[in-house]
């Protein structure tokens, strides 16, 4: 695109000399590269969403005020349904710390007592997490590697607390 | 026995690529035409081969032969024919052996369409295929060999995950993997053309129908996974930014910049450089596509195998081809030189624009899917990039681009003046601005950001159809004639590039809309219930059960009626596949040209009354994005069949193409 300023007599109708040309071409480039970073530092700073433990949230590492994702187990036993609507009530555990979830809608076909879950939503003032999105699974043996991580954190706490009593 | 003719002939196949990836390329360099000959004849025997090996496993898994691991896992006896057949393809072995299987296809495509091409130059394509399918055939052979043998053989196999068992799911995967391995002919050609120093506009002619090839296969193979995930997982979204969608989003990006690049630089002898670079690029982005979908380091609807070993193989090929390709690059694209000049405002400038528009959207979405993993890589904690991020990135992205879309296609090459496009766009101008500003009222929207968002949307829609109608008046202005024989004499060329703008509109008034209007309720329902969303009522009638060949179903029927009037019965389901024990959504739609009517069951609710929980949804103009998506491969299709490709098939040297009937010269005529 910048073979039109290699004739550096040539006036353009406008008037511009083609060095000027040239620097107004890198300026737009600079102008463009710029507005395209602020459109991607602006988009990330509000749509990324962090993970967090059941033990992260109950040691308060997590956001308040701010979305972010939950995983770990459904823990078994602990799903409730209110009478009339579509509110569902569980624990997710990573079998150190337990979190209360409270979702309204209509849960994953995967979604089960004992098996992996991820959440995404808000701690409200009493540290229930309210979800507002319950994330699906597609293969019953496939657990989400932030789902696995946490269980495995738990499980290497809980052995370096047997092994200090 | 079956099984170990395919794995024989898989190494058969494996010796003759090796043959194809290296004698022709020396022989291409050295001048030895015997060698350079080798390549036809190895690239047809290899896919001779190949063919014969996914014969061979798609014989495995219709007769349930268990003792092929790759079948145990993936089949059942009660598996109905037609899926044991597509679960061929439907585990990680079989689609890698699918991939490899279209690469040979291609080669040998290339091998049988390219008579006119110079000797030296098919040897150069067909090795550098060769050597991609050299690496891709060892990766089969040495991590995911798809005829393992399993001991002692089960009585019964695993099934196929319910969710591929689907009519969606037996076209989506080879859809898609032609279009990633179509694009392995355009690389090849850029290779080719990069190590033999000739690189033209002969070069850009030979290459384009390829590429559009290659890229109409990618557009359907994305449209039918669009679809399927709209019906099949049940909750009616058509597009979630999930990474593997984005992972054949980037190739499709980048390979539709392509297409346009090559258009320049077989018609004005520009922009050679950077095409080679976008061609490059885009075989990159479908090998990596494959990577990310393949490796399992990706937590998604695809991520069904896991094994960081094949991510580590596909790793070190990536690097192999990307690496050496960039580095072949840097040292030879200096030589190919730049070609004919143009002022700022010109056709080549708006495409020039574009190409980059869709570089840049290609790079933020690589960004947003790869950043996680990097993160995750370098212990930064765990995250996730959602759909507000592409969204918010992609649209901006996209306004120029539409924008430009429309005044590229009636900017004369070379130099445009404003005043003369002003002239040329002022009616598609004023039709766009009154459509944009009335159509949201109209449609009876007031809050400020659903009519701006509408607004926008509308503009953009009828900004490409209204410009592309100019552009096609500006065409027919000097043709002699009906009106029916001055829109006949326009080339096919011209037509397809009109029905997939057109397409691109159409799709854009589906996203739009469906963004616009679409009503999502989720209730609790009782059989007896009912539930209005706008003119449409759904009535819950009674569930029953269904059993089919291999799960069991829980079956609603729903009445639906518009105005009050019946228009039919709609059976969601829900189902229980004996094999994996595992639940699966069946949405129940009344699908129709201005939109959808869709009910699927959530579960059912313990409160001795049958009620279950359901998704209502009113989806309208949701078709328009299937329809646009076909439109723009129906275009692609119609450019490929244009007359020049044939006519310089029988012409022992092309030479560069006249534009043909460009309003600029018949005006100075």
């Amino acid at each position: 695109m910048s073979e039109t300023t290699q004739e550096t007599t040539t006036v353009s109708p406008v008037g511009i000399k083609a060095r000027h040309k040239r620097f107004l071409w890198i300026i737009f480039g600079l102008a463009f590269f710029a507005a395209i970073v602020a459109l991607v530092l602006n988009a990330f700073g509000s749509s990324i969403t962090y993970f967090y433990s059941p033990t992260q949230v109950v040691q308060d590492e997590a956001p308040h005020g701010r979305a972010f994702r939950i995983g770990g187990m459904v823990e078994g036993g602990s799903v409730v349904r209110d009478g009339s609507g579509l509110t569902v009530r569980f624990n997710v555990t990573d079998t150190a710390e337990t979190v209360a979830v409270v979702y309204t809608g209509i849960l994953p076909d995967l979604f089960a007592e004992e098996k992996g879950v991820v959440a995404q939503g808000k701690l409200d003032e009493y540290g229930v997490f309210q979800a507002t999105q319950v994330l699906a699974k597609h293969d019953e043996n496939y657990v989400a590697p932030e789902v696995q991580a946490a269980l495995d954190e738990a499980h290497k706490a809980r052995a370096a607390q047997t092994l200090e009593q | 026995m079956i099984p170990e003719i395919g794995q024989f002939a898989l190494v058969l196949a494996l010796l003759l690529v090796m043959v194809q990836g290296t004698l022709p390329l020396i022989g291409a360099s050295k001048g030895i035409s015997a060698w350079m000959a080798l390549s036809r004849r190895t690239a047809q025997g290899a896919f001779f081969f190949l063919s014969l090996a996914l014969g061979c496993l798609i014989y495995s898994f219709i007769v349930n032969d268990f003792s092929v691991l790759n079948v145990a896992n993936n089949s059942n006896t009660k598996l109905p024919v037609i899926y044991r057949i597509a679960a061929s393809w439907g585990s990680h072995e079989g689609s890698i052996m699918m991939w490899v299987f279209m690469l040979g296809m291609w080669s040998c495509a290339v091998s049988i369409f390219s008579k006119h091409l110079p000797e030296e130059m098919v040897a150069r394509v067909l090795g550098v295929m060769g050597c991609v399918s050299m690496g891709l055939l060892l990766f089969l052979l040495l991590t995911s060999n798809p005829f393992d043998r399993l001991f002692p053989v089960p009585l019964e196999g695993r099934d196929l995950n319910p969710l591929l068992q689907d009519p969606g799911m037996i076209l989506h995967p080879p859809m898609l993997y032609m279009g990633y391995v179509g694009f392995s002919v355009a690389f090849a050609f850029a290779v080719a053309a990069l190590l033999g120093g000739r690189l033209d506009a002969t070069w850009a002619r030979w290459s384009r129908p390829w590429t559009t090839l290659a890229w109409c296969f990618l557009t359907i193979g994305i449209l039918i996974g669009s679809w399927w995930a709209y019906y099949e997982l049940g909750w009616g979204g058509w597009w979630f930014w999930d990474p593997v969608e984005n992972a054949s989003l980037m190739p499709w990006l980048v390979g539709t910049a392509l297409m346009h690049s090559l258009a320049v630089t077989e018609k004005r002898g520009t922009f050679k450089v950077w095409t080679v670079l976008l061609a490059i690029c885009t075989f990159s982005l479908s090998l990596l596509g494959t990577f990310l979908v393949r490796s399992g380091i990706l937590t998604s609807v695809h991520a069904f195998a896991v094994d960081p070993q094949r991510g580590m193989f596909i790793l070190a090929l990536l690097a192999l081809v990307i690496g050496g390709s960039l580095a072949l690059f840097a040292f030879r694209a200096p030589k190919v030189g730049t070609g004919g000049t143009f002022k700022i405002i010109s056709r080549e400038s708006a495409l020039l624009a574009n190409n980059v528009l869709l570089a840049v959207a290609c790079g933020t979405v690589l960004l947003g899917t790869l950043y996680p993993l990097f993160l995750d890589a370098l212990k930064l904690g765990k995250i996730s990039v959602g759909p507000p991020y592409f969204e918010a990135v992609f649209v901006p992205l996209m306004a120029p681009l539409v924008f430009l879309m429309g005044v590229g296609a009636v900017a004369r090459w070379k130099e445009a003046t404003l005043p003369d496009l002003w002239a040329r766009l002022r009616w598609a101008a004023a039709i766009t601005l009154v459509a944009a500003v009335a159509l949201p009222f109209i449609l009876g929207r007031t809050s400020p950001t659903s009519v701006a968002l509408l607004a926008l949307g509308f503009a953009m829609a009828f900004w490409i159809i209204t410009a592309s109608l100019a552009g096609l008046f500006d065409r027919v202005k000097y043709v002699e004639g009906s009106f029916r024989e001055k829109l006949a004499r326009q080339p096919r060329s011209f037509w397809g590039m009109f029905a997939a703008h057109i397409g691109v509109a159409v799709f854009i008034i589906g996203v739009t809309v469906v963004k616009g209007f679409e009503i999502e309720r989720d209730v609790r329902m009782t059989p007896g219930d009912t539930v209005a969303i706008s003119n449409y009522t759904f009535r819950f009638e009674s569930m029953g059960e269904r059993t089919g060949p291999n799960f069991h179903a829980s079956r609603g029927t729903f009445e639906l009626s518009k105005n009050g009037k019946p228009v039919r019965k709609l059976y969601p389901e829900k189902r229980m596949y004996f094999a994996h024990g595992m639940p699966m959504t069946e949405a129940a739609i009344d699908s129709g040209i201005f939109g959808d009517r869709y009910v699927s069951l959530g579960e059912p609710i313990n409160d001795g009354k049958d009620s279950w929980s359901v998704r209502v949804y009113h989806k309208p103009f949701v078709t328009w994005i299937w329809y646009g998506c076909i439109l723009m491969t129906l275009g692609g299709l119609l450019a490929i069949s244009d007359r020049r490709y044939r006519v310089s098939a029988r012409r022992e040297t092309a030479k560069p193409s006249l534009p043909p009937l460009e309003p600029a010269k018949l005006e100075k005529a």
